[in-house]
């Protein structure tokens, strides 16, 4: 009896301990064998790689499959892009360099936003593929869903700030000395970053693409330069929702202890520093954390980011009225 | 002809030309996707009459929200790829033409009484103002929009949610 217990105990710690070896081996040999030098050594220590990805998608063929509404599909992406293009143009970069400085700079910038679940629904449903409808339906789920969230933070700092104007916004908080992100936001600017980085669709919230279930999503049939378009939207929102936040939470343009007769010269290099810290945190997040399941995402949001930010709201007005 | 009134009433060819395609197409998405240009236009009529609040507002709710959920909606029931010839609505043309005609009557009566025939542009529409006067003046019929909203909405989800007594198999 014991001798057979022992083998059995034997055989399964040998195969344990064989696939755990294999492990090791697969994961080193594939380094060893695949080292992948591109974003890190290949050309001015990587930095001309995003050059030969853009050559790489121009020259790729642009297919459209035979079943897709042509129309629809081919447009798709458009809607993603100018959404991304068209919000950059009330981030100040000092209080004269901004392409225009609405008086609801801030209502523009969430209303131009939410233009582009429009671009991934229809891509998703134009493509007459199952993964796609998938990836637009959960895209559309998670947008809507997320959506308030984001809005109802910025509240908070319009009612804080009482200006909707991104340039009144930075001069406020001028004026209080500390950014909004540390002077009674902080909540808002946790949720407005939650809720920015599930409108990118990017890790964890990154169930509309999720690769190992939907092949791609709501991009599954797109190909060449539509895909590119779709690819560079997505680092494009990042960038502008980052600017976007460093402006409503950190002082956008501004730095302390310099005089303010430079804000040209040094606004732009602040606002893109904190953007590009802001950035390199969506980042260190993406390659840290696993996926979001639907049903937890959906939780996330309806059941703790909207009580919060509703939270925050009262708090802030009850606060502006007090003090 | 100024270039405003040129930009303005290219636009409003436009409006027309899309908001034809959202009744006459047989493609429900390509009537939905019509109507995100339709509302956009309209967005474009109210910027260009200096009323910056209400196209945000139209691009928001509307192309941000009530558009998606369409979307949302078609695509959890059903998504025909190509025409749908149920979207022919043939017998009900000529009391919509009636009706669509009679709401043009009346709103063109309305703009032209009111403004008597003339829209004059003095400054850009303050958004403060409109805070103030909607919390001041119209405080009330304010208040009884958002107490419709909230019916709407316990409408909608007791008509969404039944109990499971009340389900039986062939509802499903």
């Amino acid at each position: 009896m014991t001798d057979v217990l022992i083998k059995v105990g034997f055989v399964a710690l040998a195969a344990l301990n064989g696939a755990v070896i294999f492990t090791i081996m697969d994961v080193k040999g594939a380094s060893w064998m695949q080292r992948r030098p591109g974003p890190l050594h290949v050309g001015l220590r990587g930095f001309i790689f995003p050059l030969a990805e853009i050559l790489k998608f121009v020259q790729k063929e642009d297919i459209i499959p035979t079943d897709v509404d042509r129309p629809v599909f081919k447009w798709a992406p458009a809607y993603v892009v100018v959404s991304a293009v068209s919000l950059f143009a009330v981030v100040p970069l000092s209080p004269t360099l901004v392409v225009v400085d609405l008086e609801l700079g801030v209502f523009f910038a969430l209303a131009i936003s939410s233009l582009s679940t429009i671009g991934v629904l229809t891509a998703g449903w134009s493509s007459a593929n199952k993964y796609s409808l998938m990836g637009g339906l959960r895209a559309a789920g998670q947008l809507i869903a997320y959506e308030l969230p984001l809005i109802l933070a910025v509240v908070g700092v319009v009612i804080q700030a009482e200006t909707m104007s991104l340039v009144g916004i930075v001069e406020k908080q001028i004026e209080w000395g500390v950014p909004f992100a540390f002077s009674g936001q902080i909540v808002a600017f946790l949720i407005f970053m939650i809720a920015a980085t599930a409108e990118m669709m990017r890790v964890p919230f990154d169930m509309p693409i999720g690769e190992s279930e939907l092949t791609m999503g709501f991009m599954t049939e797109y190909s060449g330069i539509r895909f590119l378009i779709f690819y560079i939207s997505e680092y494009m929102s990042m960038f502008v929702l980052c600017a976007v936040a460093s402006t409503l939470f950190l002082g956008g343009y501004h730095l302390p202890f310099i005089p303010t007769e430079w804000v040209n010269i040094y606004g732009p290099i602040s606002l893109i520093t904190k953007t590009l810290i802001l950035g390199f945190i969506l980042v260190a997040v993406r390659w840290s954390f696993p996926r979001f399941r639907e049903d937890q995402l959906q939780n996330l949001a309806w059941k703790f980011l909207i009580p919060a930010s509703l939270l925050n709201i009262l708090i802030t007005a009850v606060l502006k009225v007090v003090l | 002809m100024e270039i405003y009134e040129i930009v303005t009433y290219f636009v409003l060819l436009l409006l027309l030309s899309t908001a034809l395609r959202v009744v006459t197409t047989t493609n429900v998405i390509h009537a939905a996707v019509s109507l995100v240009f339709t509302l956009a236009l309209t967005a474009t009529l109210f910027l260009l009459l200096s009323a910056e609040f209400v196209a945000l507002v139209l691009i928001l709710v509307y192309i941000g929200a009530v558009i998606v959920l369409f979307l949302f909606g078609i695509m959890i029931t059903r998504a025909p790829l190509g025409k749908n010839a149920e979207l022919d609505n043939d017998k009900n043309k000529k009391a919509g033409a009636i009706l669509a005609f009679a709401i043009f009557l009346l709103f063109s009566f309305i703009l032209i009484s009111g403004f008597s025939g003339e829209i004059t542009i003095d400054q850009a529409s303050s958004t403060q103002l409109l805070g103030e006067i909607l919390l001041t003046r119209f405080v009330f019929p304010f208040e009884i929009v958002s107490f419709v909203l909230l019916a709407a909405l316990i409408g909608g989800i007791t008509l969404a949610r039944k109990d499971d007594a009340l389900i039986n198999e062939d509802q499903i």
